[in-house]
Protein backbone atom coordinates (compact mmCIF):
# COMPACT_ATOMS: atom_id res chain seq x y z
CA UNK A 1 0.00 0.00 0.00
CA UNK A 2 1.69 3.66 -0.98
CA UNK A 3 2.25 5.16 2.69
CA UNK A 4 0.84 8.22 1.06
CA UNK A 5 -3.09 6.70 2.14
CA UNK A 6 -1.99 5.71 5.54
CA UNK A 7 -1.01 9.44 5.74
CA UNK A 8 -4.17 10.42 4.64
CA UNK A 9 -6.08 7.75 6.38
CA UNK A 10 -4.12 9.17 9.66
CA UNK A 11 -5.03 12.95 8.77
CA UNK A 12 -8.14 14.99 9.82
CA UNK A 13 -8.49 16.17 6.43
CA UNK A 14 -11.15 14.72 4.33
CA UNK A 15 -12.38 15.14 0.85
CA UNK A 16 -15.37 17.16 0.93
CA UNK A 17 -18.55 16.14 0.06
CA UNK A 18 -19.74 17.98 -3.31
CA UNK A 19 -22.98 18.29 -2.75
CA UNK A 20 -24.66 18.70 1.14
CA UNK A 21 -26.75 15.73 2.60
CA UNK A 22 -30.01 15.67 2.13
CA UNK A 23 -32.13 17.43 5.17
CA UNK A 24 -35.85 17.32 5.94
CA UNK A 25 -37.83 19.35 3.57
CA UNK A 26 -38.67 22.86 4.37
CA UNK A 27 -42.82 23.68 4.89
CA UNK A 28 -42.45 26.54 1.74
CA UNK A 29 -40.01 27.55 -0.64
CA UNK A 30 -39.85 30.84 -2.91
CA UNK A 31 -39.05 28.17 -6.03
CA UNK A 32 -39.63 24.62 -6.30
CA UNK A 33 -37.73 23.12 -9.58
CA UNK A 34 -39.33 19.27 -10.07
CA UNK A 35 -36.32 17.71 -11.93
CA UNK A 36 -32.69 17.38 -11.24
CA UNK A 37 -31.28 16.95 -14.43
CA UNK A 38 -29.20 19.53 -16.25
CA UNK A 39 -31.99 21.88 -17.02
CA UNK A 40 -33.03 21.90 -13.34
CA UNK A 41 -30.02 21.77 -11.81
CA UNK A 42 -29.01 25.01 -14.29
CA UNK A 43 -32.16 27.05 -13.50
CA UNK A 44 -31.42 26.55 -9.70
CA UNK A 45 -27.98 27.49 -9.99
CA UNK A 46 -28.83 30.63 -12.06
CA UNK A 47 -31.43 31.39 -9.95
CA UNK A 48 -29.09 32.10 -7.20
CA UNK A 49 -26.34 33.70 -8.86
CA UNK A 50 -28.35 35.82 -11.56
CA UNK A 51 -31.35 36.77 -9.52
CA UNK A 52 -30.09 36.08 -5.63
CA UNK A 53 -33.27 33.68 -5.27
CA UNK A 54 -31.52 30.95 -2.61
CA UNK A 55 -34.96 29.98 -1.29
CA UNK A 56 -35.27 27.16 -3.59
CA UNK A 57 -35.48 23.12 -3.80
CA UNK A 58 -34.77 21.02 -6.85
CA UNK A 59 -36.54 17.58 -5.75
CA UNK A 60 -35.48 14.58 -7.63
CA UNK A 61 -37.02 11.30 -7.93
CA UNK A 62 -34.19 9.38 -8.54
CA UNK A 63 -30.75 10.75 -8.61
CA UNK A 64 -29.05 13.54 -10.11
CA UNK A 65 -28.52 13.45 -13.82
CA UNK A 66 -29.87 10.08 -13.68
CA UNK A 67 -32.52 11.21 -16.76
CA UNK A 68 -31.47 11.94 -19.89
CA UNK A 69 -28.63 13.78 -19.21
CA UNK A 70 -26.83 11.09 -18.71
CA UNK A 71 -27.89 9.66 -21.34
CA UNK A 72 -27.53 11.71 -24.16
CA UNK A 73 -24.48 11.83 -26.93
CA UNK A 74 -23.17 15.13 -25.82
CA UNK A 75 -23.72 17.17 -28.89
CA UNK A 76 -23.05 20.30 -28.69
CA UNK A 77 -24.18 22.48 -32.02
CA UNK A 78 -25.77 25.81 -32.90
CA UNK A 79 -26.30 25.36 -37.07
CA UNK A 80 -30.58 25.10 -37.07
CA UNK A 81 -32.70 26.14 -39.53
CA UNK A 82 -35.35 28.68 -37.57
CA UNK A 83 -33.42 31.86 -36.66
CA UNK A 84 -35.55 31.78 -33.14
CA UNK A 85 -33.68 28.31 -32.81
CA UNK A 86 -30.22 29.25 -34.33
CA UNK A 87 -30.05 32.75 -31.87
CA UNK A 88 -31.36 30.35 -28.73
CA UNK A 89 -28.36 27.51 -29.52
CA UNK A 90 -25.70 30.31 -29.97
CA UNK A 91 -26.28 31.66 -26.49
CA UNK A 92 -25.64 28.01 -25.15
CA UNK A 93 -22.48 27.87 -26.81
CA UNK A 94 -20.98 30.81 -26.18
CA UNK A 95 -22.10 29.91 -22.44
CA UNK A 96 -20.27 26.62 -22.87
CA UNK A 97 -17.22 28.08 -24.14
CA UNK A 98 -16.72 29.28 -20.30
CA UNK A 99 -18.59 27.16 -18.16
CA UNK A 100 -15.76 25.08 -17.03
CA UNK A 101 -14.23 28.37 -15.44
CA UNK A 102 -17.47 30.04 -14.37
CA UNK A 103 -18.58 26.55 -12.46
CA UNK A 104 -14.64 25.43 -11.81
CA UNK A 105 -15.37 22.26 -13.15
CA UNK A 106 -14.38 20.43 -16.04
CA UNK A 107 -17.15 20.03 -18.51
CA UNK A 108 -14.89 18.62 -20.89
CA UNK A 109 -16.15 21.19 -23.80
CA UNK A 110 -14.53 19.86 -26.99
CA UNK A 111 -14.62 21.63 -30.50
CA UNK A 112 -14.54 18.67 -32.72
CA UNK A 113 -16.45 20.60 -35.72
CA UNK A 114 -19.47 18.81 -37.34
CA UNK A 115 -20.50 17.45 -40.22
CA UNK A 116 -24.31 17.16 -41.85
CA UNK A 117 -24.17 14.92 -44.90
CA UNK A 118 -26.07 15.69 -48.04
CA UNK A 119 -26.99 12.54 -50.52
CA UNK A 120 -29.40 14.15 -52.37
CA UNK A 121 -30.27 17.41 -54.02
CA UNK A 122 -32.95 17.97 -51.73
CA UNK A 123 -31.05 17.76 -48.80
CA UNK A 124 -28.39 19.97 -50.48
CA UNK A 125 -30.72 22.57 -50.99
CA UNK A 126 -31.89 22.37 -46.90
CA UNK A 127 -28.28 22.33 -46.38
CA UNK A 128 -27.76 25.59 -48.19
CA UNK A 129 -30.78 27.19 -46.57
CA UNK A 130 -29.09 26.23 -42.95
CA UNK A 131 -26.07 27.62 -43.93
CA UNK A 132 -27.54 30.93 -44.83
CA UNK A 133 -29.53 31.60 -41.72
CA UNK A 134 -26.35 30.56 -39.48
CA UNK A 135 -24.55 32.86 -41.36
CA UNK A 136 -26.44 35.70 -41.40
CA UNK A 137 -26.87 35.39 -36.86
CA UNK A 138 -23.35 34.79 -37.11
CA UNK A 139 -22.67 30.95 -36.33
CA UNK A 140 -20.17 28.99 -38.34
CA UNK A 141 -21.84 27.08 -41.12
CA UNK A 142 -21.47 26.57 -44.70
CA UNK A 143 -21.57 24.64 -47.60
CA UNK A 144 -18.78 21.78 -48.49
CA UNK A 145 -18.28 19.84 -51.47
CA UNK A 146 -17.65 16.32 -51.38
CA UNK A 147 -13.86 16.84 -51.85
CA UNK A 148 -13.62 19.04 -48.83
CA UNK A 149 -16.17 16.36 -46.79
CA UNK A 150 -13.05 13.72 -48.04
CA UNK A 151 -10.18 16.11 -46.88
CA UNK A 152 -12.07 17.17 -42.97
CA UNK A 153 -12.92 13.56 -42.31
CA UNK A 154 -10.41 10.73 -44.30
CA UNK A 155 -11.47 7.98 -43.06
CA UNK A 156 -15.30 8.16 -44.67
CA UNK A 157 -16.32 6.29 -47.10
CA UNK A 158 -16.40 8.62 -50.42
CA UNK A 159 -16.99 5.45 -52.55
CA UNK A 160 -20.29 6.30 -55.25
CA UNK A 161 -20.75 2.26 -54.99
CA UNK A 162 -23.12 2.65 -52.40
CA UNK A 163 -26.82 3.31 -52.01
CA UNK A 164 -26.67 7.11 -50.88
CA UNK A 165 -23.01 8.30 -52.36
CA UNK A 166 -22.36 11.53 -50.29
CA UNK A 167 -22.73 14.97 -52.23
CA UNK A 168 -21.73 17.34 -49.76
CA UNK A 169 -22.30 18.63 -46.55
CA UNK A 170 -22.82 21.30 -43.71
CA UNK A 171 -19.81 21.64 -42.05
CA UNK A 172 -19.80 23.55 -38.72
CA UNK A 173 -16.35 23.87 -37.58
CA UNK A 174 -17.22 25.06 -34.13
CA UNK A 175 -19.69 21.68 -33.76
CA UNK A 176 -18.75 20.39 -30.16
CA UNK A 177 -19.47 17.73 -27.07
CA UNK A 178 -19.05 18.09 -23.47
CA UNK A 179 -19.19 15.71 -20.37
CA UNK A 180 -22.94 15.65 -19.71
CA UNK A 181 -22.72 14.61 -16.31
CA UNK A 182 -19.94 17.03 -15.62
CA UNK A 183 -22.40 19.88 -16.64
CA UNK A 184 -25.25 18.59 -14.28
CA UNK A 185 -22.66 18.35 -11.37
CA UNK A 186 -20.99 21.09 -12.12
CA UNK A 187 -24.55 23.35 -11.67
CA UNK A 188 -25.89 21.05 -8.63
CA UNK A 189 -22.52 22.01 -6.75
CA UNK A 190 -22.19 25.58 -7.65
CA UNK A 191 -25.74 26.15 -6.61
CA UNK A 192 -25.95 24.07 -3.54
CA UNK A 193 -22.84 26.17 -2.34
CA UNK A 194 -24.77 29.59 -3.40
CA UNK A 195 -27.66 27.86 -0.83
CA UNK A 196 -29.98 25.75 -2.83
CA UNK A 197 -31.64 22.77 -1.43
CA UNK A 198 -31.03 19.65 -3.65
CA UNK A 199 -33.30 16.86 -2.37
CA UNK A 200 -32.98 13.32 -4.20
CA UNK A 201 -34.99 10.33 -4.22
CA UNK A 202 -37.93 13.18 -3.78
CA UNK A 203 -41.26 12.48 -6.30
CA UNK A 204 -43.78 15.16 -6.89
CA UNK A 205 -46.84 13.06 -6.88
CA UNK A 206 -49.34 16.21 -7.19
CA UNK A 207 -49.92 19.73 -6.94
CA UNK A 208 -52.38 21.54 -4.69
CA UNK A 209 -53.90 24.03 -7.06
CA UNK A 210 -56.06 26.91 -6.35
CA UNK A 211 -58.21 29.10 -9.07
CA UNK A 212 -54.73 29.48 -11.19
CA UNK A 213 -52.17 29.12 -9.19
CA UNK A 214 -49.83 26.12 -7.53
CA UNK A 215 -50.05 26.41 -3.88
CA UNK A 216 -48.16 23.53 -2.97
CA UNK A 217 -46.29 20.35 -4.36
CA UNK A 218 -47.39 17.03 -2.62
CA UNK A 219 -44.42 14.87 -2.92
CA UNK A 220 -43.23 11.35 -1.48
CA UNK A 221 -41.61 13.22 1.05
CA UNK A 222 -44.14 15.10 2.62
CA UNK A 223 -45.85 18.54 1.20
CA UNK A 224 -44.22 21.96 0.61
CA UNK A 225 -45.70 25.42 -0.15
CA UNK A 226 -44.10 27.08 -3.17
CA UNK A 227 -44.07 30.50 -4.62
CA UNK A 228 -43.19 29.14 -7.94
CA UNK A 229 -43.17 26.10 -9.64
CA UNK A 230 -40.51 25.31 -12.73
CA UNK A 231 -41.06 21.70 -14.43
CA UNK A 232 -38.05 20.27 -15.97
CA UNK A 233 -38.96 16.49 -16.09
CA UNK A 234 -38.45 16.06 -19.92
CA UNK A 235 -39.68 12.60 -20.72
CA UNK A 236 -42.16 12.94 -17.71
CA UNK A 237 -43.52 16.34 -18.39
CA UNK A 238 -46.97 15.18 -19.39
CA UNK A 239 -47.41 13.29 -16.20
CA UNK A 240 -45.93 16.19 -14.43
CA UNK A 241 -48.18 19.04 -16.27
CA UNK A 242 -51.01 16.72 -15.94
CA UNK A 243 -51.17 17.10 -12.40
CA UNK A 244 -51.37 21.20 -12.69
CA UNK A 245 -54.11 20.23 -15.04
CA UNK A 246 -52.10 21.41 -18.01
CA UNK A 247 -52.37 19.51 -21.29
CA UNK A 248 -48.68 19.78 -23.84
CA UNK A 249 -48.13 19.21 -27.29
CA UNK A 250 -45.51 16.27 -26.57
CA UNK A 251 -45.88 12.83 -26.84
CA UNK A 252 -42.95 10.60 -25.12
CA UNK A 253 -41.24 8.56 -27.56
CA UNK A 254 -37.71 6.81 -26.69
CA UNK A 255 -34.69 7.76 -28.24
CA UNK A 256 -31.60 4.95 -28.15
CA UNK A 257 -28.03 5.27 -28.66
CA UNK A 258 -25.10 3.06 -28.20
CA UNK A 259 -21.15 3.09 -27.82
CA UNK A 260 -18.48 0.20 -29.71
CA UNK A 261 -15.45 -0.83 -27.73
CA UNK A 262 -12.64 1.81 -27.91
CA UNK A 263 -10.77 2.27 -30.87
CA UNK A 264 -7.47 4.10 -32.09
CA UNK A 265 -8.21 7.59 -32.71
CA UNK A 266 -9.44 7.87 -36.54
CA UNK A 267 -12.32 10.30 -36.55
CA UNK A 268 -12.04 14.23 -35.33
CA UNK A 269 -15.53 15.32 -36.34
CA UNK A 270 -19.17 14.64 -35.26
CA UNK A 271 -20.27 13.08 -38.19
CA UNK A 272 -24.28 13.24 -38.89
CA UNK A 273 -26.29 11.64 -42.17
CA UNK A 274 -30.16 12.94 -41.88
CA UNK A 275 -31.10 10.76 -45.19
CA UNK A 276 -29.35 7.63 -43.56
CA UNK A 277 -31.21 8.58 -39.77
CA UNK A 278 -27.65 8.17 -38.46
CA UNK A 279 -24.34 9.52 -36.30
CA UNK A 280 -21.60 8.85 -35.10
CA UNK A 281 -18.43 10.16 -33.13
CA UNK A 282 -15.58 8.81 -31.17
CA UNK A 283 -15.18 9.94 -27.64
CA UNK A 284 -11.87 10.75 -25.42
CA UNK A 285 -11.63 7.51 -24.57
CA UNK A 286 -11.94 5.95 -28.41
CA UNK A 287 -15.44 4.56 -28.12
CA UNK A 288 -18.02 5.00 -30.86
CA UNK A 289 -20.29 6.71 -30.11
CA UNK A 290 -23.59 5.95 -32.16
CA UNK A 291 -27.37 6.76 -32.52
CA UNK A 292 -30.10 8.08 -34.38
CA UNK A 293 -33.60 9.15 -34.77
CA UNK A 294 -36.49 8.27 -32.10
CA UNK A 295 -38.01 4.95 -32.02
CA UNK A 296 -41.48 3.97 -34.76
CA UNK A 297 -44.17 4.45 -31.42
CA UNK A 298 -44.32 6.32 -28.27
CA UNK A 299 -43.28 4.46 -24.81
CA UNK A 300 -43.30 5.78 -21.21
CA UNK A 301 -39.92 3.80 -20.69
CA UNK A 302 -36.81 3.61 -21.78
CA UNK A 303 -35.74 0.30 -23.35
CA UNK A 304 -33.15 -1.31 -26.01
CA UNK A 305 -34.22 -2.81 -29.06
CA UNK A 306 -32.73 -5.17 -31.72
CA UNK A 307 -34.36 -3.50 -34.52
CA UNK A 308 -33.03 -0.44 -33.80
CA UNK A 309 -29.01 -1.88 -33.51
CA UNK A 310 -30.00 -3.39 -37.25
CA UNK A 311 -31.60 -0.77 -38.51
CA UNK A 312 -28.66 1.71 -37.33
CA UNK A 313 -25.67 -0.21 -38.48
CA UNK A 314 -27.10 -0.98 -41.97
CA UNK A 315 -26.86 2.99 -42.39
CA UNK A 316 -23.41 3.33 -40.46
CA UNK A 317 -21.68 0.49 -42.33
CA UNK A 318 -22.38 2.86 -45.84
CA UNK A 319 -20.17 5.70 -43.39
CA UNK A 320 -17.61 3.48 -42.07
CA UNK A 321 -17.35 -0.27 -43.84
CA UNK A 322 -15.08 -0.94 -41.71
CA UNK A 323 -16.65 -0.35 -38.55
CA UNK A 324 -18.83 -4.09 -39.45
CA UNK A 325 -16.05 -6.36 -37.26
CA UNK A 326 -16.29 -3.80 -33.96
CA UNK A 327 -17.87 -5.33 -31.28
CA UNK A 328 -20.66 -2.95 -29.30
CA UNK A 329 -19.88 -2.72 -25.48
CA UNK A 330 -23.45 -0.55 -24.27
CA UNK A 331 -26.88 -0.10 -25.47
CA UNK A 332 -29.47 1.79 -23.62
CA UNK A 333 -32.36 4.69 -24.52
CA UNK A 334 -34.29 7.70 -22.35
CA UNK A 335 -37.66 9.64 -22.92
CA UNK A 336 -37.30 11.94 -25.69
CA UNK A 337 -40.76 14.21 -25.01
CA UNK A 338 -41.06 15.42 -27.97
CA UNK A 339 -42.74 18.11 -30.07
CA UNK A 340 -44.30 18.59 -33.39
CA UNK A 341 -42.52 21.25 -34.65
CA UNK A 342 -39.05 19.68 -33.52
CA UNK A 343 -38.74 22.99 -31.15
CA UNK A 344 -39.18 22.95 -26.87
CA UNK A 345 -41.70 24.39 -25.14
CA UNK A 346 -40.04 27.09 -22.69
CA UNK A 347 -41.93 29.60 -20.83
CA UNK A 348 -45.01 29.86 -18.45
CA UNK A 349 -48.35 27.52 -18.88
CA UNK A 350 -52.09 28.55 -18.17
CA UNK A 351 -51.37 28.87 -14.82
CA UNK A 352 -49.70 31.76 -12.69
CA UNK A 353 -47.16 30.92 -11.03
CA UNK A 354 -46.04 27.42 -13.31
CA UNK A 355 -43.00 27.25 -15.55
CA UNK A 356 -42.33 24.59 -17.87
CA UNK A 357 -39.14 23.33 -19.43
CA UNK A 358 -40.24 20.61 -21.97
CA UNK A 359 -40.35 19.28 -25.31
CA UNK A 360 -36.34 18.87 -25.48
CA UNK A 361 -36.85 15.87 -27.04
CA UNK A 362 -33.37 14.47 -28.52
CA UNK A 363 -31.76 17.76 -29.03
CA UNK A 364 -31.90 19.21 -25.25
CA UNK A 365 -28.01 18.91 -23.73
CA UNK A 366 -26.86 21.90 -25.97
CA UNK A 367 -29.42 23.96 -24.65
CA UNK A 368 -28.61 23.61 -20.75
CA UNK A 369 -27.16 26.16 -20.06
CA UNK A 370 -29.15 29.08 -21.96
CA UNK A 371 -32.46 26.87 -20.74
CA UNK A 372 -31.01 27.32 -17.15
CA UNK A 373 -30.52 31.41 -17.69
CA UNK A 374 -33.20 31.87 -19.16
CA UNK A 375 -35.57 30.09 -17.55
CA UNK A 376 -34.03 31.70 -14.28
CA UNK A 377 -34.92 34.67 -15.94
CA UNK A 378 -38.39 33.98 -16.58
CA UNK A 379 -38.83 32.83 -13.05
CA UNK A 380 -37.23 35.92 -11.13
CA UNK A 381 -39.05 38.48 -13.45
CA UNK A 382 -41.97 36.38 -13.68
CA UNK A 383 -41.64 37.93 -17.68
CA UNK A 384 -41.42 35.74 -20.18
CA UNK A 385 -37.60 36.64 -21.76
CA UNK A 386 -37.43 37.65 -25.63
CA UNK A 387 -35.66 34.62 -26.69
CA UNK A 388 -38.11 32.46 -25.11
CA UNK A 389 -41.41 33.93 -27.17
CA UNK A 390 -41.76 31.80 -29.96
CA UNK A 391 -41.46 28.55 -28.10
CA UNK A 392 -44.57 29.27 -25.72
CA UNK A 393 -46.13 25.99 -24.89
CA UNK A 394 -49.79 27.04 -26.40
CA UNK A 395 -47.81 27.94 -30.25
CA UNK A 396 -49.82 25.72 -31.64
CA UNK A 397 -53.30 26.26 -30.88
CA UNK A 398 -52.47 29.41 -33.23
CA UNK A 399 -50.40 27.26 -36.03
CA UNK A 400 -47.54 29.53 -35.06
CA UNK A 401 -44.82 26.49 -35.33
CA UNK A 402 -41.00 26.82 -35.20
CA UNK A 403 -40.31 24.16 -37.83
CA UNK A 404 -36.69 22.66 -36.83
CA UNK A 405 -37.44 19.02 -38.44
CA UNK A 406 -35.08 20.06 -41.17
CA UNK A 407 -32.36 20.17 -38.71
CA UNK A 408 -33.30 18.31 -35.66
CA UNK A 409 -35.03 14.95 -36.83
CA UNK A 410 -31.68 13.12 -36.65
CA UNK A 411 -28.68 14.49 -35.10
CA UNK A 412 -29.76 15.45 -31.93
CA UNK B 1 -39.33 -9.25 -33.02
CA UNK B 2 -42.47 -7.81 -31.68
CA UNK B 3 -45.23 -9.06 -32.83
CA UNK B 4 -49.08 -6.93 -33.17
CA UNK B 5 -52.13 -8.84 -33.80
CA UNK B 6 -54.00 -7.04 -36.38
CA UNK B 7 -57.68 -7.38 -36.91
CA UNK B 8 -57.30 -8.08 -40.36
CA UNK B 9 -53.96 -9.49 -41.48
CA UNK B 10 -53.89 -12.17 -37.73
CA UNK B 11 -50.40 -11.72 -36.31
CA UNK B 12 -48.00 -9.02 -38.09
CA UNK B 13 -44.33 -7.89 -37.28
CA UNK B 14 -44.52 -4.45 -35.73
CA UNK B 15 -42.79 -2.94 -38.44
CA UNK B 16 -45.25 -3.65 -40.42
CA UNK B 17 -47.49 -0.86 -38.34
CA UNK B 18 -47.42 2.83 -38.21
CA UNK B 19 -49.01 4.77 -35.13
CA UNK B 20 -51.46 6.77 -35.49
CA UNK B 21 -52.16 8.32 -31.90
CA UNK B 22 -54.49 8.29 -28.64
CA UNK B 23 -58.49 7.75 -29.45
CA UNK B 24 -59.95 10.74 -28.78
CA UNK B 25 -63.12 12.77 -29.75
CA UNK B 26 -62.88 14.20 -33.09
CA UNK B 27 -64.41 17.83 -33.61
CA UNK B 28 -66.95 18.32 -35.73
CA UNK B 29 -66.01 19.70 -39.04
CA UNK B 30 -66.90 22.75 -38.78
CA UNK B 31 -65.51 23.26 -34.68
CA UNK B 32 -63.53 26.23 -34.05
CA UNK B 33 -59.69 26.15 -35.88
CA UNK B 34 -58.23 26.15 -31.67
CA UNK B 35 -60.57 22.95 -30.99
CA UNK B 36 -59.05 21.29 -33.95
CA UNK B 37 -55.49 22.42 -33.40
CA UNK B 38 -56.03 21.02 -29.90
CA UNK B 39 -56.77 17.82 -31.09
CA UNK B 40 -54.10 17.35 -33.66
CA UNK B 41 -50.88 19.00 -31.78
CA UNK B 42 -51.97 18.38 -27.68
CA UNK B 43 -51.41 14.82 -26.21
CA UNK B 44 -52.95 13.32 -23.16
CA UNK B 45 -49.78 11.20 -22.97
CA UNK B 46 -49.48 9.58 -19.76
CA UNK B 47 -48.58 6.64 -18.48
CA UNK B 48 -50.65 3.40 -17.95
CA UNK B 49 -53.23 1.15 -20.59
CA UNK B 50 -54.02 3.65 -23.36
CA UNK B 51 -55.99 3.53 -26.29
CA UNK B 52 -54.32 4.21 -29.47
CA UNK B 53 -55.04 4.20 -33.55
CA UNK B 54 -52.71 2.22 -35.64
CA UNK B 55 -52.18 1.55 -39.57
CA UNK B 56 -51.17 -1.87 -40.64
CA UNK B 57 -49.30 -0.54 -43.86
CA UNK B 58 -48.97 -2.63 -46.74
CA UNK B 59 -52.99 -2.82 -46.01
CA UNK B 60 -53.64 0.21 -45.20
CA UNK B 61 -55.85 -1.09 -42.58
CA UNK B 62 -56.90 1.11 -39.57
CA UNK B 63 -57.88 -0.12 -36.30
CA UNK B 64 -57.71 0.00 -32.65
CA UNK B 65 -55.12 -1.17 -30.07
CA UNK B 66 -55.10 -0.93 -26.46
CA UNK B 67 -51.51 -0.64 -24.96
CA UNK B 68 -49.59 -0.46 -21.70
CA UNK B 69 -47.53 2.24 -22.98
CA UNK B 70 -45.55 1.82 -19.60
CA UNK B 71 -44.25 -2.10 -20.69
CA UNK B 72 -45.06 -1.87 -24.41
CA UNK B 73 -47.51 -5.03 -23.98
CA UNK B 74 -50.22 -4.99 -26.17
CA UNK B 75 -53.11 -5.93 -24.70
CA UNK B 76 -55.62 -6.02 -27.18
CA UNK B 77 -56.26 -4.98 -30.60
CA UNK B 78 -59.96 -4.35 -32.63
CA UNK B 79 -61.78 -2.96 -35.75
CA UNK B 80 -63.11 0.77 -35.11
CA UNK B 81 -66.54 -0.65 -35.49
CA UNK B 82 -66.55 -3.12 -33.11
CA UNK B 83 -67.38 -2.15 -29.35
CA UNK B 84 -64.02 -1.80 -27.55
CA UNK B 85 -63.48 -5.57 -25.67
C1 LIG C 1 -30.09 8.65 -26.30
C2 LIG C 1 -30.18 10.14 -26.25
C3 LIG C 1 -29.24 10.91 -26.93
C4 LIG C 1 -29.30 12.32 -26.89
N1 LIG C 1 -28.31 13.02 -27.50
C5 LIG C 1 -28.29 14.39 -27.40
C6 LIG C 1 -27.21 15.13 -27.95
O1 LIG C 1 -26.26 14.56 -28.52
N2 LIG C 1 -27.24 16.48 -27.86
C7 LIG C 1 -28.27 17.13 -27.24
O2 LIG C 1 -28.25 18.36 -27.19
N3 LIG C 1 -29.31 16.45 -26.67
C8 LIG C 1 -29.34 15.10 -26.73
N4 LIG C 1 -30.36 14.38 -26.15
C9 LIG C 1 -31.46 15.11 -25.48
C10 LIG C 1 -31.06 15.51 -24.07
O3 LIG C 1 -30.51 14.41 -23.39
C11 LIG C 1 -32.25 16.01 -23.26
O4 LIG C 1 -33.02 16.90 -24.02
C12 LIG C 1 -31.78 16.75 -22.00
O5 LIG C 1 -30.87 15.96 -21.30
C13 LIG C 1 -32.94 17.10 -21.12
O6 LIG C 1 -32.45 17.52 -19.88
P1 LIG C 1 -33.41 17.70 -18.66
O7 LIG C 1 -32.58 18.16 -17.53
O8 LIG C 1 -34.55 18.54 -19.09
O9 LIG C 1 -34.01 16.24 -18.44
P2 LIG C 1 -33.49 14.97 -17.61
O10 LIG C 1 -32.03 14.89 -17.58
O11 LIG C 1 -34.24 13.79 -18.12
O12 LIG C 1 -33.96 15.33 -16.15
C14 LIG C 1 -35.29 15.23 -15.73
C15 LIG C 1 -35.29 14.69 -14.34
O13 LIG C 1 -36.60 14.79 -13.80
C16 LIG C 1 -36.79 13.69 -12.93
N5 LIG C 1 -38.23 13.52 -12.71
C17 LIG C 1 -39.17 13.05 -13.57
N6 LIG C 1 -40.38 13.01 -13.01
C18 LIG C 1 -40.22 13.50 -11.74
C19 LIG C 1 -41.11 13.72 -10.65
N7 LIG C 1 -42.43 13.44 -10.73
N8 LIG C 1 -40.59 14.24 -9.49
C20 LIG C 1 -39.27 14.52 -9.39
N9 LIG C 1 -38.39 14.33 -10.38
C21 LIG C 1 -38.86 13.83 -11.55
C22 LIG C 1 -36.12 12.53 -13.64
O14 LIG C 1 -35.77 11.51 -12.72
C23 LIG C 1 -34.90 13.21 -14.26
O15 LIG C 1 -33.73 13.07 -13.51
C24 LIG C 1 -30.35 12.97 -26.17
C25 LIG C 1 -31.31 12.20 -25.51
C26 LIG C 1 -31.23 10.80 -25.52
C27 LIG C 1 -32.25 10.01 -24.78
Amino acid sequence: MPLVLLKHALGFARPQRQIPASRELKPSYDVVIVGGGGHGLAAAYYLAKDWGITNVAVLEKGWLGGGNTARNTAIVRSNYITPEGVRFYKESMELFETLSQELDFNVMYTKRGHLTLAHTDAAMRTMRWRAEVNKHLGVASEIVGADEVARIEPKLNMSRQVRWPILGALHHPVGATARHDAVAWGYARRAAERGVEIHQETEVTGFDVEGDRITAVQTTRGRVACGQVLQAVAGMSSKVAGMAGVKLPIRTIPLQACVSQPLKPFLDSIIVSGSLHCYIWQSQRGECVMGGAVDPYPLQAPRSTLDFKEGLMAHMLELFPYLADVPLMRQWAGMADMTPDFSPVMGKTSLENHYIDAGWGTWGFKATPVCGKRMAECVATQKVPDILQAFRFDRFKSFDQVGEAGAASVGT
Amino acid sequence: MKIMNCPLNGPRNISEFAYGGEVKPVPAADAPTPDWADYVYYHDNQPGIVREWWLHVPTSYWFVAVRDVTSDKIIATYRPEEAPP
